[in-house]
């Protein structure tokens, strides 16, 4: 509990005091009001899979199809955000590239969260030489930058999107074993897990009931933020011609796509997906913003 | 002190060593055969087994990695079949150019970030901090690429202040003899001004580029040791002595935040050379990073084998590096005691992003 | 009276009083105790003297004044001229109170040179750190903190404190941290400068048998008030408050004989919560 003003106003902490046992919605807004994280967050996130569900159910103009005739519009009324070489509308493409980038992101989060957790609750809670070969080939895997990690990966495999999606997510599956393995470790001696071994309850039961649920916190939050890493590597791995390749309407694809007409005035190709890339990010940044700021027990 | 620095630089050996490993592992052990790349699509079967025999590719593994092994250990970093060149010396000559990019990016983004950094610290919960912290998380959510080009557009398509972005220095600039490879330094030394001077006005946008994203994670790290510091018992001490301000700032505050505030030169790093790529693609920079995507683009896997080790020596070298450092501004290392130093911090976020460090179950 | 005088001093945090109606003072070449369970205000009111409260907490009452002069009221703080000069303050955690990157010999001659510009600090500086029991102090000096012991480093700290020749010395739970062995010496030192000096001293602690001996008065805060107040032998001889007689029951046996159940202590204030075991 914080010692600030803020959240003292309504309801006292032991329920005296004015306006006492506040409901849903008053809860609701003064965590709103001492989290703006969440508030800015929050909103960006709405926007995003909003417009991303709608670029993909229902885009103004089909995002794939060419008009050689519109080639290069400048943003005007009939194209929002104008049409690129091949006369695509690029306001369809970007709600397009946005959905498929946000999945992408949160698969790679989801299955770096998964494989980094389980890895780590095995290395965390075996020890011995499990843990020493794990720890090790995390060091090795984290000597050097993701990005270039990704990339190397991906570059062996070939370029798929699936490909993509091994290598992004190799590359972050250190950092939420290393999280996880770290809380279990401070976690494994602790007294209740003790006393749950002393009533006999077998190794990998105590593993899932007791250790799991307060080792998995940290790594929630990391898992957060790999989402808008992920969307960040992915596109620029595309922007270089590495892992997913045109005509996939990707973001990353079409900013690699716009570049040659960056020189000569026509910026709006390039532009525009990369302010939906920021857009993702924000949402996902604040809102992990906010994930850390609930897991340290803080006020912002 | 003698006994942490043993311990670090083992690390780093083992380290290079499973780097070493690795690289060829996965190198060797891909889907797809170098030959046939290198050949072409048209090569018959006759042509792939002589190109195959001359890569070395129908030996055994272990004898290909014994002879890969040695290569290394004599700097033999192979041919790219691209340039002609040994990849060592394509390597080592296009370094120097990245090498100006860092340098300048970085001394931009840490006299922003830094000071920044340190005032949202003292000023915690002031405008000044909210402004810090929300200037960072922008930071990490533009892709660097398209910054690039969004400057591009701005700087040189509509306002015409800098030049194209084409490469270190216009083409019809003269070029002096090369000592070091590096065109700053080149001209300098051979007193070629307007080359000097049209170097550093190429320099300009790619540093920006790269420096706007780098402040990010410097400015983050910067705030968040100043604020630890300024809340600790020592500072208490020193205000409670009635020491000057200004006294306090300089050998309480900055002394203190100094060696946490020097990780963040790893992970700046890391994020330089995951960048230079990127952005020596846009701005057409003849550095080792343009080195590699032409590389990955054309599959010459020399070039891209040579570039990863090369990427990963740098990268463990200059880890120690700051490990060692850290060791001078901390005199708990120098002179004996707990187990402190660098590694034993958080892991140390990537990309200029944050890592979450687990919080120590232990109530505050 | 000169020394150190707190009138009426109220402290809050949010809207919550921590510290309340407090009346303390600390006469030249006296001893005075200040005793009280943890989270009792006690630290809150010693900082208030120096200005050094935490941003959360305000004064909203009463007065400090020091030597006669005032400097804390609720809207002015003019403890600027009192730090490092008028009151000198030590701290629990000797080690985590000193600057880790510097040597002490060096954060001794800062408080040195602050108050004399002139004259030589790092002849003084040793002279002092010989005076409170370092041996070798002109080896001690080029040390950093965490070579030193819990005792030498309270030790390095009260040197701080006499360089700035303070009229009052506040010692805030100055042994708690330090080994038993230990306790008594710093104590014994702190007594012995009080009588060399004359300055005043205000011990704080948790502990009664700390203070008992030495201080010729003592009050007891608790819940963030003075509960009582006099001389040591009337608190401790017979006691009127309930906690007080707790302590000084304690005081009398070991912690874990008992010979009768405590007495209930009156009902504590609502926004107090109920202090946890263990935790």
């Amino acid at each position: 509990m914080g010692l600030t003003g803020a959240g003292f106003g309504a309801g006292r902490p032991d329920g005296t005091g004015p306006a006492a046992g506040p409901g849903r919605s008053a809860r609701l807004r003064s965590e709103l009001r001492q989290h703006p994280s969440l508030v800015v967050g929050g909103v960006l996130a709405a926007a995003t899979l909003i417009v991303a569900i709608a670029g993909h159910i229902a885009p103004p103009h089909n995002p794939l199809a060419l008009s050689p005739g519109h080639a290069l519009a400048p943003p005007g009324p009939a194209h929002w955000f104008g049409t690129d070489q091949f006369g695509r509308d690029v306001f369809s493409r970007v709600l397009y590239g946005l959905g498929m980038d946000v999945a992408i992101g949160l698969i790679v989060a989801a299955l770096a969260f998964a494989v980094g957790c389980a890895a780590g609750l095995v290395a965390g809670y075996l020890g011995g030489w499990v843990d020493d070969i794990v720890m090790r080939v995390t060091d090795i895997l984290m000597s050097f930058p993701s990005f270039l990690l990704a990339l190397s990966i991906a570059v062996v495999l070939g370029n798929t999107v699936r490909n993509v999606i091994i290598a992004v997510t190799i590359a972050y599956v250190p950092y939420i074993l290393r999280l996880t393995r770290g809380s279990v470790l401070a976690v494994r001696g602790a007294d209740y897990v003790l006393g749950a071994r002393a009533v006999g309850a077998s190794r990998s039961r105590v593993m899932t009931l007791h250790v799991l649920p307060n080792t998995v916190g940290p790594s929630v939050v990391q898992a957060t933020l790999l989402v808008g890493w992920a969307i960040l590597d992915v596109s620029g791995l595309s922007f270089l011609g590495v892992g997913i390749q045109p005509p996939s309407p990707e973001l990353g694809v079409q900013i690699a796509q716009g570049a040659s007409y960056i020189t000569s005035g026509q910026w709006w190709v390039s532009v525009f997906p990369g302010v939906a890339i920021i857009l993702a990010v924000l949402a996902v940044n604040f809102l992990g913003d906010y994930a850390d700021d609930k897991l340290r027990g803080r006020g912002s | 002190m003698r006994r942490y620095v043993i311990r670090r630089v083992g690390l780093a050996v083992l380290t290079l060593a499973g780097i070493v490993v690795l690289v060829f592992m996965v190198t060797h052990i891909l889907p797809g055969n170098p030959a046939l790349v290198q050949a072409g699509g048209y090569a018959n079967a006759h042509t792939l087994h002589v190109i195959e025999r001359q890569m070395g590719l129908n030996r055994s593994l272990a004898a290909q990695f014994g002879s890969y092994l040695g290569n290394i250990a004599h700097g033999n970093l192979g041919t790219s079949y691209t340039t002609g060149n040994t990849v060592a010396h394509d390597l080592l000559t296009r370094l120097p150019a990245t090498a100006e990019l860092a340098v300048a990016s970085t001394i931009l983004a840490t006299s922003v970030g830094v000071p920044l950094g340190v005032a949202a610290g003292l000023r915690a919960g002031s405008v000044t901090d909210w402004a810090g912290r929300t200037g960072a998380i922008i930071g990490t959510s533009i892709p660097l690429y398209w910054l690039g080009l969004v400057l591009i557009v701005v700087f040189y398509g509509k306002l015409h202040i800098a030049p194209a972005p084409t490469g270190e220095v216009n083409p019809f600039a003269a070029v002096p003899p090369s000592y070091t490879h590096s065109l700053i330094l080149d001209s300098l030394l051979s007193g070629n001004w307007p080359t000097f001077f049209d170097t550093l006005r190429h320099l300009a946008l790619p540093a920006i580029t790269l420096g706007i994203v780098e402040t990010a994670p410097i400015l983050k790290i910067t705030r968040s040791a100043t604020l630890e510091v300024a809340g600790s018992d020592y500072v208490r001490t020193a205000r409670a002595y009635g020491l000057s301000r200004w006294e306090i700032l300089k050998s309480d505050v900055l002394r203190n935040v100094a060696p946490k505030a020097l990780t963040a030169l790893g992970i700046v790093f890391g994020f330089l050379l995951g960048g230079s790529i990127l952005v020596e693609r846009i701005y057409d920079w003849p550095g080792i990073g343009l080195y590699a995507w032409n590389a990955v683009t054309t599959t010459d896997y020399d070039a891209i084998q040579g570039y990863i080790l090369l990427v990963g020596l740098m990268y463990v070298l200059l880890n120690l590096a700051i490990d060692l450092l850290y060791a001078v501004a901390d005199p708990r290392i120098r002179f004996g005691s707990a187990g402190g130093g660098p590694r034993n911090r958080p892991p140390p976020a990537r990309f200029g992003r944050r890592v979450i460090s687990p919080p120590s179950i232990e109530r505050h | 009276m000169p020394g150190l005088q707190i009138d009426g001093l109220r402290i809050a945090i949010g809207d919550r009083d921590v510290v309340r109606a407090v009346d303390l003072a600390v006469e030249p070449g006296s001893c005075r105790g200040l005793v009280g369970e943890s989270g009792s205000g006690k630290s809150l009111t010693a900082l208030a003297s120096l200005g050094l409260l935490p941003r959360a907490a305000r004064i909203t009452a009463g007065r400090i004044l020091l030597g006669g002069d005032e400097t804390v009221t609720p809207d002015r703080d003019r403890t600027g001229g009192v730090r490092g000069s008028g009151i000198a303050m030590i701290f629990q955690s000797p080690r985590a109170a000193l600057n880790p990157v510097l040597r002490v010999g060096h954060q001794v001659e800062r408080v040195l040179r602050r108050k004399d510009q002139h004259g030589d600090p790092r002849k003084r500086c040793v002279e002092l750190l010989g005076a409170v029991g370092l041996g070798e102090p002109d080896k001690a000096a080029r040390l950093y903190p965490h070579e030193l012991s819990g005792g030498m480093c309270q030790r390095v700290m009260i040197a701080m404190g006499i360089a700035s020749e303070p009229q009052v010395l506040i010692a805030d739970e100055p042994v708690t941290a330090l080994d038993v062995t230990v306790q008594a010496d710093i104590l014994d030192l702190l007594d012995d400068i009080r009588s060399r000096t004359g300055m005043g001293m205000l011990l704080i602690s948790h502990d009664l048998s700390v203070v008992a001996e030495r201080c010729e008065s003592i009050s007891v805060m608790w819940q963030g008030a003075i509960v009582e107040a006099g001389p040591n032998r009337t608190v401790i001889n017979s006691p009127r408050h309930p906690f007080t007689a707790e302590l000084v029951r304690d005081l009398a046996n070991p912690p874990n004989v008992t010979d009768r159940p405590p007495q209930p202590l009156p009902a504590r204030p609502a926004d107090h919560p109920p202090a946890e075991a263990g935790g």
